[in-house]
């Protein structure tokens, strides 16, 4: 049984915006072990960012935390003054965020930017900070790395500089390292360097990552365990192999089948119909049922619960009660499950 | 480099080119517009007008005339005051720079320190009270003419309160004190807003997210890794910011009796002292061009993208 | 791994009170409102209002700039007293308001320490009061200040606008063609920036008789620098856009694109750099009446106002203070007014 290392319960966020209150986050919670990777998979509105950021208490000024806990290290971040929170930015938990063209300081080198958390939480002095940084440049496969500490972030290309930003989060050792998106806005060659990065990384320290991001191809690549998004709470939430092979919410088998595959029969690519949800108004049901073609009437008014499918899996679907009637789920989808129960019972024969 | 020295280069044929056309048009302005510089006119007989006229050279063709003018700017001799009589341009003015430049300096040290200041911290509190104020003081420091400003310090402080001279300049360090307020009113509230503007932005952008997200004080990261950002597109207001100066210094000179530039250039305006007028001109757009030049390379120094060259991944 | 749990055992129990019939495939149009966009539309200008709005201080400005605006409208045909009109036995009183007893507002100025009845001294009905004072001749001091701050805005007024015309053609005209023909005219507008705008205004005034004509022209033939170049950069940016680029391959005309589309987008930038203009042009007026080479007497602008007052400043402070207030409310009532705009129509600042 892994450690638990960071807890959220029922996290409601939301801003005040001209039009109205927005409700980006609804009801989250999920777990986080020691030494996983936890994907947050979603699409951009969904909440995925907005959670994380709550969890660094970088909250945008509009913003406010309605309810919920998150506990890190057996205590609630929500409770702590801003002053604490510094205390565990950077050092205990760290964040890596999307574009990293604009992530450094253009007017700064990238040596100071890198031995900047050293200094401010280790209280190491300049030239010993420097010579960690050198070693953490070592450790995200810089070239050259001591002529390198000098220079600037524009004499790197986005590949390298997303590199020097791992190793800004990495600087402390932190327990959590939050990935938003970091891939996103890379080419795919070097997307793949990166995540061999964070992999190898992981592997080293045992860091536990959250990694936020809409591209199932990167999630299948890196993460351990998959919570899906959408509205501002998650959907479904399981290990890798059960989402990727049993997945249960209509949402998730939306997005599977809008991966494009090689072995793909139809002839048109899928997208899931519909828009973005209203998360100035929500509705009072599932907020899922308006792009939903499995929609039940009790989607209109109930929104539906977290069904347990196993001890790590579950999905917030009515399709999972117990009066829910038979449906025709689509042939991908079902390709998959019967593949993953294959996995099982051969897994189950191996051990008997 | 030899990029940057091509660029300086340029500039500098630039401003030579400028200046020449400056004093140019200058002395056609000056012989072509209706009016002469001699005060009462009508009552000068036509024989005095003579007499005049060849003490100031002004009898000789325009052309000799434009190229005694010339040759004379280029070495700074602007023939003789008609102000006073017999006295060099250049000498009377010779003695006016000090001042002028000791006072122009610090009002921008003054101004310009407290305005970052100011701005820095309207934008770090954006839309809160202290926001409010800081920029309201920036507005009204921009708005009140700064003679009223001027006569007001003087009012206040000299003459109720008494900390300060009213006037004079030589009496030590005090002295100066009202005038550089006065004076530097204006470019702090200019940088105030500027930097303002800037940092606004600067705040909102990701590598201030993520230096917040290492665990920096909201002080620190606006001081230490916003501010280098939000000065580098200040310099260019120095050029605006200068001229507002000289300007300005027109009238505090005059108010607060400082022996500078302005100050004469206000009197030779009242008695048509055109040599004076013309060398004063010359001399300021000479200043204004050579800031604008040194803003330029300062700028190409500053700024690490343009300073050090682009990619070598 | 552990078993996999029959879903429908386990959950047989939770939310019971459903009726079963819920259990059904939800009707078709449930879906049908998809695509609907929760927050009001606005136009770009209907935005910029309800931000501007907002801004407390820009409002309370723009409600005094009105008032400002209507008296001196009114004051074209009703001043209390002429304001030119010298009547030296009532030369330098101080103010006297009816009902006011304020030492300083009644008719009473400080001399050798002690207040004195000025009006009294000048043998002054008692039904002629002047409001803000006397100046060396006998004039209203308020009826002055009107006329002045008419004549004021006017002149910034009109300069403004001058400016505003040259500065639009010539940084559109610049930004737009770009290439050779841009790089010209930038070349000569940093040669003409190298000469401050005082010293050639003072230039111009000297030569020619100051005059309201003169002073307009003079100013709007210099000031028009910074219109040009916020409208040229503004034009680079929105050239490289692509509704540009669409509106070109649809066969839009080059300057069919430059008026129909280039212009209208740069109406936030023109409005706020012309609120910003106006003051500039107010104090220059007054800059330059100040130190006398603008309007000279026996008219009256701001400036020459402030002029006479500070002569005498320390004896008759009335004098200064009043055009002083004068100038300070106008300057600063646009510079707040101007700065909300710009913050209300920067799409860039938060909302």
């Amino acid at each position: 049984m892994s450690e638990k290392i960071l807890e959220i319960n029922n996290l409601h966020v939301s801003f005040q915006t001209y039009a109205g209150k927005v409700q980006a986050v609804r009801g989250v919670s999920l777990t986080l072990n020691k030494g996983e990777t936890l994907a947050l998979v979603g699409e951009s509105g969904s909440g995925k960012s907005v959670t994380c950021r709550s969890i660094m208490g970088l909250l945008s000024k509009n913003g406010s935390i309605d309810c919920g806990q998150i506990i890190f290290d057996g205590k609630d971040l929500l409770s702590k003054t801003n002053r604490e929170m510094q205390n565990i930015r950077g050092k205990e938990i760290a964040m890596v965020f999307q574009d990293p063209m604009t992530s450094l300081n253009p007017t700064m080198t990238v040596g100071k930017q890198v031995a900047e958390p050293v200094i401010l939480h280790q209280k190491l002095s300049k030239s010993e900070a420097m010579k960690k940084a050198l070693e953490l440049f070592r450790l995200v496969d810089i070239p050259e790395p001591e002529k390198r500490l000098k220079y600037y972030p524009h004499q790197f290309s986005g590949g390298q500089r997303q590199r020097i930003v791992i190793a800004i989060a990495l600087a402390c050792n932190p327990k959590i390292l939050i990935a938003d998106e970091p891939t996103t806005a890379l080419d795919v060659t070097i997307q793949a360097e990166i995540l061999d990065l964070m992999k190898s990384i992981q592997k080293k320290v045992a860091t536990s990552i959250i990694f936020v991001t809409h591209d199932l191809g990167v999630v299948a690549n890196i993460a351990d365990r998959v919570a899906v998004m959408y509205g501002g709470k998650i959907v479904e939430i399981g290990t890798v192999d059960e989402i990727f092979y049993n997945p249960q919410h209509p949402y998730t088998w939306g997005l599977l089948r809008s991966m494009p595959t090689l072995d793909n029969e139809e002839d048109s690519l899928y997208a899931i119909p519909g828009s973005p949800p209203d998360l100035l108004d929500p509705p009072q049901g599932d907020i899922f049922a308006q792009r939903n073609q499995y929609a039940l009437t009790v989607d209109e008014y109930y929104e539906p619960p977290m069904f347990k499918i196993s001890q790590t899996h579950y999905a917030s679907t009515w399709l999972l009660d117990s009066r829910a009637p038979e449906i025709k789920i689509p042939q991908s989808i079902v390709a998959r499950q019967q593949y993953f129960k294959f996995k099982k019972q051969s897994f189950k024969d191996k051990r008997g | 480099m030899s990029n940057f020295f091509r660029f300086i280069l340029k500039r500098v044929v630039y401003m030579l080119i400028t200046l020449f056309l400056i004093s140019s048009c200058t002395f056609l302005l000056m012989n072509f517009l209706p009016g002469t510089p001699y005060n009462n006119e009508a009552k000068l007989t036509n024989k005095q007008r003579e007499i005049m006229n060849k003490r100031y050279g002004l009898n000789k063709p325009l052309v000799k005339r434009y190229i005694i003018y010339m040759s004379g700017a280029v070495r700074g001799d602007f023939g003789i005051s008609l102000q006073f009589g017999d006295q060099p341009v250049k000498s009377i003015l010779a003695k006016r720079i000090g001042p002028s430049l000791q006072l122009g300096a610090q009002a921008m040290i003054l101004g310009t320190t407290v305005g970052i200041i100011l701005g820095t911290v309207a934008a770090m509190f954006q839309n809160s009270f202290i926001d409010g104020i800081a920029s309201l003081s920036a507005i009204i420091g921009r708005s009140v003419p700064n003679f009223v400003f001027a006569v007001l310090l003087q009012l206040l402080f000299a003459v109720y309160l008494k900390w300060f001279p009213i006037a004079l300049w030589n009496e030590g360090f005090l002295s100066t004190v009202l005038p550089t307020v006065a004076l530097s009113i204006s470019p702090m509230a200019d940088s105030a807003r500027f930097i303002r503007t800037e940092m606004i932005e600067v705040l909102n952008s990701d590598y201030i997210e993520l230096a917040r997200a290492k665990g920096m004080s909201e002080w620190r990261v606006a001081f230490k890794h916003g501010l280098r950002n939000a000065l580098i597109p200040l310099i260019t207001i120095l050029g605006p910011m200068s001229v507002s100066l000289m300007t300005g210094s027109l009238v505090v000179e005059n108010i607060f009796a400082i022996p500078g530039i302005g100050e004469q250039f206000v009197k030779s305006i009242m008695t048509n002292d055109y040599s004076t007028i013309m060398a004063v001109t010359m001399l300021y757009s000479t200043l204004l061009v050579t800031i604008i030049l040194l803003v330029d390379i300062l700028y190409g120094i500053v700024d690490p993208r343009i300073r050090v060259g682009g990619g070598e991944y | 791994m552990d078993e996999l749990i029959d879903k429908k055992d386990e959950n047989k129990n939770l939310y019971s009170e459903i009726p079963s019939s819920y259990f059904t495939p939800l009707d078709e149009t449930y879906h049908f409102d998809n695509e609907r966009i929760a927050a009001p539309s606005l136009s770009f200008y209907q935005d910029g209002w309800r931000r501007l709005r907002k801004n407390k201080a820009a409002v309370v400005s723009m409600v005094i700039l009105l008032l400002i605006i209507s008296i001196e409208i009114v004051s074209i045909w009703y001043t209390p007293h002429d304001p030119n009109l010298q009547n030296v036995p009532h030369a330098n009183l101080p103010p006297r308001i009816p009902h006011v007893n304020i030492n300083g507002f009644n008719g009473k100025a400080k001399i050798s320490g002690e207040w004195v009845d000025k009006y009294e001294l000048a043998h002054v009905p008692h039904d002629v009061n002047y409001y803000f004072g006397t100046d060396a001749f006998g004039r209203d001091l308020l009826s002055r200040v009107l006329a002045g701050t008419r004549i004021s805005l006017l002149i910034a007024l009109a300069a403004a606008f001058f400016d505003l015309l040259i500065g639009i053609t010539y940084g559109l005209v610049s930004g737009w063609k770009g290439g050779s023909v841009d790089i010209i005219m930038q070349r000569i507008l940093e040669i003409i920036s190298g000469i401050p705008t005082l010293v050639v205004v003072i230039l111009m005034l000297l030569f020619i008789r100051p005059g309201v004509t003169s002073i307009i022209v003079a100013m709007g033939l210099t000031g028009w620098i910074t219109m040009a170049r916020v409208v040229r950069a503004e034009t680079l940016k929105l050239k490289d856009q692509e509704f540009v680029l669409a509106a070109r391959t649809l066969g839009e005309s080059s300057l069919n694109i430059a008026v129909s589309h280039i212009l209208p987008n740069l109406s936030g930038i023109i409005i706020v750099q012309t609120m910003f203009t106006i003051p500039s042009a107010i104090f220059f007026e007054a800059f330059l009446s100040f130190i006398g080479v603008g309007m000279r007497a026996p008219n009256a602008s701001l400036g020459t106002l402030l002029n006479e007052g500070y002569k005498t400043f320390r004896f008759l402070p009335h004098l200064m203070w009043f055009p002083a207030a004068a100038i300070c409310i106008i300057m600063i009532t646009f510079n707040l007014l101007a700065d909300g705009l710009r913050d209300a129509f920067d799409p860039k600042m938060k909302d």
